[in-house]
């Protein structure tokens, strides 16, 4: 596929990023607002509440974790515009400052001595202006650099090594030398092939990034596990579908990052990239956490290679699926965009599979619907890092 | 008709891709990385996704897969017979 004319459109936001979806988001910044904010949501109709669990108490790396997660998933240019609730109006403000950096429309509500009946009119009275502000805002045609590609691979088996996680990697190594986002994370799910990811570092520095975090997330888990984690990692649905150890399923993941692309830097969770190329994320490989930090980290569009059927979305960022499995595909069909399963029947090249990948990428960042969307797949799931205070 | 996959040549597992392999079926593989057939009679029945032994394997051998060490053999393997947790276990963790 030739790509270096190649475009797609996207709504340009006041900070210059381009989205390819146009939401206004309600945000609760606590447990304690999600009521009022599914509440605006019902009263203004087209508007995304992105209820979650976790509020105050939390403190230190884990507050700063849940600010950057929050602020980033308002700032993300696939939202066009946040109301933000919570219970004190001086977090409510503090998240909501941190959006406002973005140059887009921001409005913030504290419950506290005003009830949800006030403050759910108060908000949906913004909402409303926003939802209408929005829907007037069109999609302008944009270069391929733009875009910001994440990937994930989740529910994995021996096909997702064989054929949906490489066919990640042909795109990647096609996307990388337009000057394009990318990333790729899952710090435990490299045990076993973390040698081949250090070896791709783009220098000695970044390599020394990538180790340490690395290093630092395996002693977490020896910390922590009770048995080889043979209830985990692998889950039981990587066992069922052939995966046998963690080496193997690594070795599998690491396909995603191609075989050109070399690893540009190192991010924290949720962290905004710097610049173009290919980013490594220190990030949980659990599916939903890790697609919601690609979110809050500015990512527009993401790849999630599944091998027995993972069924994820997410609220802000479209997930395109692919499978190599021909089971999965036959069975579960409604959650599938892309289908390589010819692959293994040589049915399908690798360049070829990229390329369906591709076309399948573009044709979302243009306004398709991807499975997950139109199935009410919105998994938002904020990373928590140790107990509260 | 392909039955199961190889990443590369020297890799001690092919992976079943096709649904409803048993025990004595003669199977046709292909190795991906140089394009190479390969052929096993299976011993037990497998399931599509799951891995059969390109050879024989005694307790402690380490299995390779995509070239790469995946794992170490905890009970003997014979060749076509399949590979997973029941006699292969991680040496991390």
């Amino acid at each position: 596929m030739e790509l270096s004319k190649a475009t797609f459109w996207g709504y340009k936001r006041q900070n210059g990023r381009v989205g390819v979806r146009n939401h206004v988001v309600i945000l609760p910044v606590d447990d304690l607002s999600n009521a009022a904010t599914q509440a605006v949501e019902n009263n203004i109709k087209g508007t995304l509440a992105l209820p979650h669990p976790y509020g105050r108490l939390q403190f230190g790396a884990d507050l700063d974790l849940h600010f950057r997660t929050l602020i980033g998933t308002g700032s993300n240019p696939n939202v066009a515009a946040v109301v933000v609730i919570c219970i004190e109006e001086e977090w409510a403000k503090k998240v909501a400052d941190g959006i406002r950096a973005t140059g887009k429309p921001v409005a913030h509500f504290g419950i506290e001595q005003h009830g949800d009946h006030d403050t759910i009119m108060r908000a949906s009275k913004a909402a409303r202006e926003f939802l209408q502000m929005a829907s007037e805002l069109r999609r302008e045609e944009r270069p391929l650099k733009d875009l910001w590609v994440s990937t994930k691979c989740g529910e994995s088996d021996t096909t997702s090594g064989i054929g949906s996680n490489p066919c990640v990697g042909n795109a990647f190594d096609k996307l990388y030398p337009q000057g394009v986002t990318l990333v790729f994370g899952e710090t435990t799910e490299l045990t076993g092939g973390e040698h081949l990811v250090a070896a791709r570092c783009r220098n000695d520095e970044v390599r020394k990034k990538f180790q340490f975090v690395f290093d630092r997330y395996q002693d977490v888990i020896k910390r922590h596990k009770t048995n080889d984690l043979t209830d985990s990692q692998p889950t039981k649905g990587n066992i069922a579908g052939g995966l046998t150890t963690i080496e193997e399923k690594a070795l599998g993941n690491i396909q995603k990052i191609g075989r050109k692309c070399l690893v540009d830097g190192v991010l924290d969770k949720a962290e905004t990239p710097t610049g173009p190329g290919l980013w490594f994320m220190d990030s949980s490989s659990a599916a939903a956490e890790m697609v919601t930090l690609c979110a809050a980290a500015g990512y527009v569009v993401h790849f999630f290679p599944t091998g027995q059927g993972n069924v994820i979305g997410n609220p802000i960022l479209p997930v395109i699926k692919l499978c190599a499995n021909p089971r999965t595909v036959r069975t579960m069909p409604e959650h599938i965009d892309v289908d390589v399963s010819g692959i293994t029947r040589k049915e399908l090249n690798m360049d070829q599979a990229g390329d369906k990948l591709l076309e399948c990428m573009f044709r979302t960042a243009n306004g398709r619907l991807t499975a997950a969307e139109a199935l009410g797949h919105r998994e938002f799931v904020l990373t928590r890092l140790y107990e509260s205070a | 008709m392909i039955h199961f996959v190889v990443h590369e040549e020297g890799d001690g597992v092919g992976v079943v891709v096709v649904e409803g392999v048993r025990a004595g079926q003669h199977l046709n593989g292909w190795i991906m990385e140089d394009d190479k057939d390969v052929e096993v009679v299976a011993r037990n029945d497998i399931p599509i996704g799951h891995k059969l032994a390109l050879k024989d394997y005694r307790e402690g051998d380490t299995v390779i897969k995509y070239g790469v060490d995946i794992g170490k053999v905890v009970k003997p393997i014979a060749k076509g017979e399949h590979l997973h947790v029941h006699n292969v276990k991680t040496k991390r963790w």
